[in-house]
């Protein structure tokens, strides 16, 4: 897993070749509580890096879902929209939410590796 | 400073999530989270810390009867002792000030506030009874509520006689050396019991009802409980801007009390005889998504015709649910309007209320 790398709004990005797949940390699944409702961006639209692409909701709150790069989004996981739980039940893995093809790699470069994030993650929660 | 109740302790003991509810540390939820939390209520039984509520205990004999009827619609000359009916603490408008449970006891009655409301509430029905009755909201006291089908079998085990009790109804037992006093009532839809017990002896009687079998419930579960009951939340459902014919409510203004006085009764009567312009209903969106307070209502032209002032996922009914406030003329069932929701119109129909029917056995609760 050394080559995910996570953004400050607790999104996690799994890069292979020119598609990064994004979904959102278990940390952030644990902040939200159980999650009822997913929305996804549109296969086809383009995605501005630290902009909104996609909504979370918990039983508690409604949370915007950040896109951590730029890029075009080429699919998004439609089995989370069907059935939300899947995201609390395995985050990092099956319950990825969206894929794009990358527009510029440098900007993985803001991002943090996963002993960053998890330092990050303890503090922000504190 | 935020106040712990005497369950502060065992919250934590069993993971609780605490958060600041009506200047109290409460839990929102323990370790199962908010769904599972409601489902075990819904098909077992859940165990709810309710001590921020208020218990209000006024003292009095005759004149106080005739004296609460003076500020509150309900027909308190009817109740047998440990009877409870739903009421309001209503303004010259009709006004909520609060909502809230009053019980009929020997030595006078028993008040339940919302904990948000009750300072607030004192000083008006002190003020209003003026200085004739002794008047304690006690905080010696705290309050518990068992929910669910398993309730009545769970406390019938530590409390003999208990599941004697008819709904809306009460009695003292003994619980090791001390009074007790239970009433069969509940903010979730289902059979159950709120308990008023001691602040020292709560903790142990707690433990003996999870060695039972129940589970604590937090907050979180506790509002989509009542829901999908279709009970109102203080505070988001009804405030000083409704009033309770406008929340559809009208069930708990007694008959007998329509043509007499008590603070806001002219709107109340006014209302009941030519109807009201706004009135709360359920709602459901037709997808997933979920309405929350404050969502704006339209019609069909994209005239906005009123506001949603709960709404959730329901666990039991597998839906997402909500309640608000339309114009009349959009109330009636399956009327289709559209909600704005992050920018979108979601279109939604309007429901019969509660979400969830409990399917009792016929007469189970009223044995």
């Amino acid at each position: 897993m050394s080559d995910v790398k996570y953004s400050k709004e607790h999104e996690w990005l799994k890069l292979d070749g020119d598609v990064a797949t994004i979904g959102i940390t278990k940390h952030a699944t644990e902040m939200l509580g159980d999650i009822v409702f997913a929305e996804l961006p549109e296969k086809g639209s383009s995605v501005e890096k630290d902009s909104t692409a996609g909504v979370v909701e918990s039983t508690k709150a409604a949370s915007d879902v950040y896109t951590p790069i730029s890029g075009e989004v080429v699919d998004a996981n439609q089995a989370i929209v069907e059935d939300p739980s899947k995201i609390n039940a395995d985050p990092e893995g099956e319950a990825w939410f969206f894929k794009l093809k990358i527009k510029d790699i440098k900007e993985l470069d803001t991002l943090m590796n996963k002993d960053e994030y998890d330092k990050f993650a303890k503090e922000s929660s504190q | 400073m935020t106040k712990k109740t005497s369950l502060y302790n065992l919250h934590k003991k069993y993971g609780a999530k605490l958060v600041e509810f009506a200047g109290y540390e409460m839990p929102i939820q323990y370790k199962d989270g908010i769904i599972q939390e409601h489902k075990f209520t819904r098909s077992k039984c859940g165990i709810f810390d309710v001590s921020h509520m208020g218990q209000l205990f006024i003292y009095g004999k005759e004149n106080l009867t005739k004296d609460l009827e003076n500020i509150f619609p309900t027909d308190l000359k009817k109740l047998n002792i440990n009877q409870s009916k739903y009421s309001f603490l209503m303004d010259e408008n009709a006004g909520i000030y609060d909502d809230l449970i009053i019980t009929k006891i020997l030595e006078g009655y028993l008040i339940i506030l919302n904990a948000a409301c009750k300072d607030n509430d004192f000083k008006i029905i002190k003020t209003k009874l003026g200085n004739t009755y002794n008047l304690q909201l006690k905080e010696d006291l705290s309050l518990i509520a068992l929910q669910g089908p398993e309730a009545k079998t769970i406390l019938e085990k530590k409390v003999k006689g208990v599941s004697k009790l008819k709904f809306m109804n009460g009695e003292k037992y003994k619980f090791l050396d001390i009074n007790i006093f239970i009433s069969r009532s509940g903010y979730t839809g289902e059979d159950g019991f709120e308990i008023s017990i001691d602040n020292n002896y709560v903790e142990k009687f707690v433990e003996e009802m999870l060695n039972e079998g129940a589970k604590m419930i937090g907050l979180g579960a506790r509002d989509t409980l009542r829901m999908e009951a279709g009970l109102c939340l203080y505070g988001n459902d009804i405030d000083k801007n409704t009033t309770p014919i406008e929340a559809n409510l009208k069930w708990a203004i007694s008959k007998n009390r329509i043509d007499t006085e008590y603070p806001g009764s002219k709107i109340i009567k006014k209302q009941i005889q030519s109807g009201v312009e706004k009135i709360r209903v359920g709602i459901k969106p037709v997808n997933r998504v979920i309405a929350r307070g404050n969502t704006r209502v339209f019609n069909k032209d994209d005239k906005e015709i009123g506001k949603i002032t709960s709404g959730t996922f329901g666990p039991s009914v597998d839906h997402s649910i909500a309640m608000g406030y339309v114009e009349n003329e959009y109330s009636k069932l399956n009327t289709k309007l559209f909600l704005e929701i992050r920018g979108k119109k979601i279109p939604a129909n309007i429901c019969d209320l509660p979400f969830y029917k409990k399917k009792y056995v016929k007469g189970e609760i009223n044995v």
